[in-house]
């Protein structure tokens, strides 16, 4: 059961993940444009950010990991992605009107609105991988299933986002279903946690 | 086979004539010069398809090539001297050109994004920006919201920035063409070359009107673009229309335009499904929505 819980949570991680970077290109572009450099900003961010990540996540790994701890990881990457509702045309337009260079100012507003939630996201992968590690001799295989099962949500978060969701949802009701699908996949962590 | 040589091929069969005369490379997609017939064209090359983007008749330079050219022309109907113009998109420089010796003391500024297509334009199709003529390589979002900023205003706005094949979707929004609109002079015209087809025409029709209120709806039968002309003003009456034709037939006469053949197809109809949501920074699926019959 818990190797089904954590597996789950990896996916929906992966899933989320990909879901805003390729939103990202349409929150930045009415301010700085559907230029290459644009794309470039957000992959850019989205890099370092999951790199940062996936050493935070090691290291929290350290210290008594459990599901709930986990659960406060998604609460988190959930409450750290609503400020691209709430703030992200207040934030653009201020960038807008001091950085005259939209490659920086794209890359300036790709690290203030979505560096913050994408560390949290990245350390779900290192602390789901210790979770499930028993054995030094089944680590491999661990994080190998986990590495599948998250980019598998990866692939389906993009293809998702591109194919459908932009077609039936407004940009902003789509970042609150992922911010709502991170409390529920941190509910989820809790229920399974309590028993621990 | 290499790939590259199947492409060369495989272009060769559906274009037997076309000889491609050079090739640049671009960050947004190959950009090919073909000859053909005595044309001389700019196109995208996207996967193994061509779309002519812009051509001369190297025969008559100054004739325009494509109809959807000539149709743009149409704008002069609704504002014949305009002192201040801004085309979006530069193609092999066409346009420009054509309002340049036009309108000698025009104010005119091109928006491109692609370095590119501007080195093309200069090399191949003798066009610079020179005298009144300015071109600024960035994206006409950015360069709109910048212009806005710096207060400046435009008489005449000219949006040619999509392909058949690819829309960039932040420049078909409810909020672009408010922002567009506010660029625009209290009697300010702006003309778009769009799309006639696909279910994408309910939504685009929808979000002009939004953004302009009742606007004319230019097409012709053996053409798939359409041209929307949309004024701050109350648009003129037909008879203003065919007046301004008239008075422009000699002038447009060596640019092949048959003027005063176009305000007879201009539409008023609201012929679209008026509950269709209107395309916005929020809601934009325009590329998966062209493609939806």
């Amino acid at each position: 059961m818990r190797t089904v819980v954590v597996n789950v949570l990896a996916f929906g991680g992966g899933f989320v993940i990909m879901s805003l970077e390729l939103l990202g290109g349409r929150v930045l572009a009415p301010y700085f444009g559907g230029s290459i450099y644009v794309w470039g900003s957000i992959i850019t961010v989205f890099m370092l950010a999951l790199s940062a990540g996936y050493l935070l996540g090691g290291y929290l790994s350290l210290r008594r990991p459990n599901l709930r701890k986990l659960g406060l990881i998604l609460i988190g990457a959930g409450v750290l992605v609503c400020p691209l509702v709430l703030i992200a045309e207040p934030a653009m337009s201020w960038i807008f009107d001091r950085v005259e260079d939209p490659r920086y100012g794209s890359l300036l507003a790709s690290l203030v609105l979505f560096m913050p939630p994408t560390i949290i996201l990245g350390m779900i992968s290192p602390y789901a991988v210790r979770l499930l590690v028993k054995a030094t001799e089944e680590s491999g295989r661990v994080a190998g299933t986990l590495y599948f099962v998250s980019t598998f949500g990866s692939a389906l978060g993009t293809l998702g986002t591109s194919f459908y969701f932009v077609l039936w949802f407004e940009l902003n009701t789509i970042v609150a279903m992922l911010a709502g699908a991170l409390a529920l996949l941190a509910c989820l962590a809790f229920a399974a946690g309590r028993t621990e | 086979m290499k790939p590259a040589l199947a492409l060369v091929l495989g272009l060769a069969c559906i274009f037997p004539h076309a000889e491609v005369i050079h090739e640049e490379p671009s960050l947004y997609g190959k950009i090919l010069v073909t000859r053909e017939d005595g044309f001389l064209c700019m196109q995208f090359a996207v996967r193994s398809e061509r779309r002519r983007q812009s051509c001369i008749d190297e025969r008559a330079p100054k004739k325009m090539a494509l109809q959807y050219t000539r149709m743009m022309m149409a704008s002069l109907l609704l504002t014949p001297e305009p002192e201040s113009v801004l085309i979006t998109g530069l193609g092999g420089g066409t346009l420009p050109r054509a309002l340049a010796e036009l309108l000698p003391e025009a104010r005119i500024d091109v928006v491109e994004i692609a370095p590119a297509v501007v080195s093309v334009a200069d090399r191949f199709f003798d066009f610079r920006a020179a005298g009144n003529t300015r071109v600024f390589v960035r994206d006409a979002r950015v360069f709109t919201r910048r212009a806005l900023r710096d207060g400046k205003r435009y008489e005449l706005i000219l949006l040619d920035t999509f392909d058949g094949d690819y829309i960039p979707e932040h420049l078909m929004t409810l909020e672009y063409l408010q922002e567009t609109r506010r660029l625009l002079t209290p009697n300010g015209v702006l003309v778009a070359n769009t799309f006639a087809t696909s279910r994408l025409y309910d939504h685009e029709s929808e979000t002009y009107y939004r953004a302009f209120g009742p606007f004319l709806n230019f097409t012709i039968r053996e053409s798939a673009n359409r041209i929307v002309l949309a004024s701050i003003m109350p648009l003129p009456d037909n008879a203003t229309l065919r007046r301004a034709a008239r008075s422009w037939r000699q002038r447009l006469a060596p640019y092949g335009v048959p003027i005063t053949s176009y305000p007879r197809r201009f539409d008023r109809a609201q012929d679209w499904n008026r509950d269709r949501r209107p395309l916005t920074d929020q809601y934009s699926p325009a590329n998966v929505l062209q493609r939806m019959d």
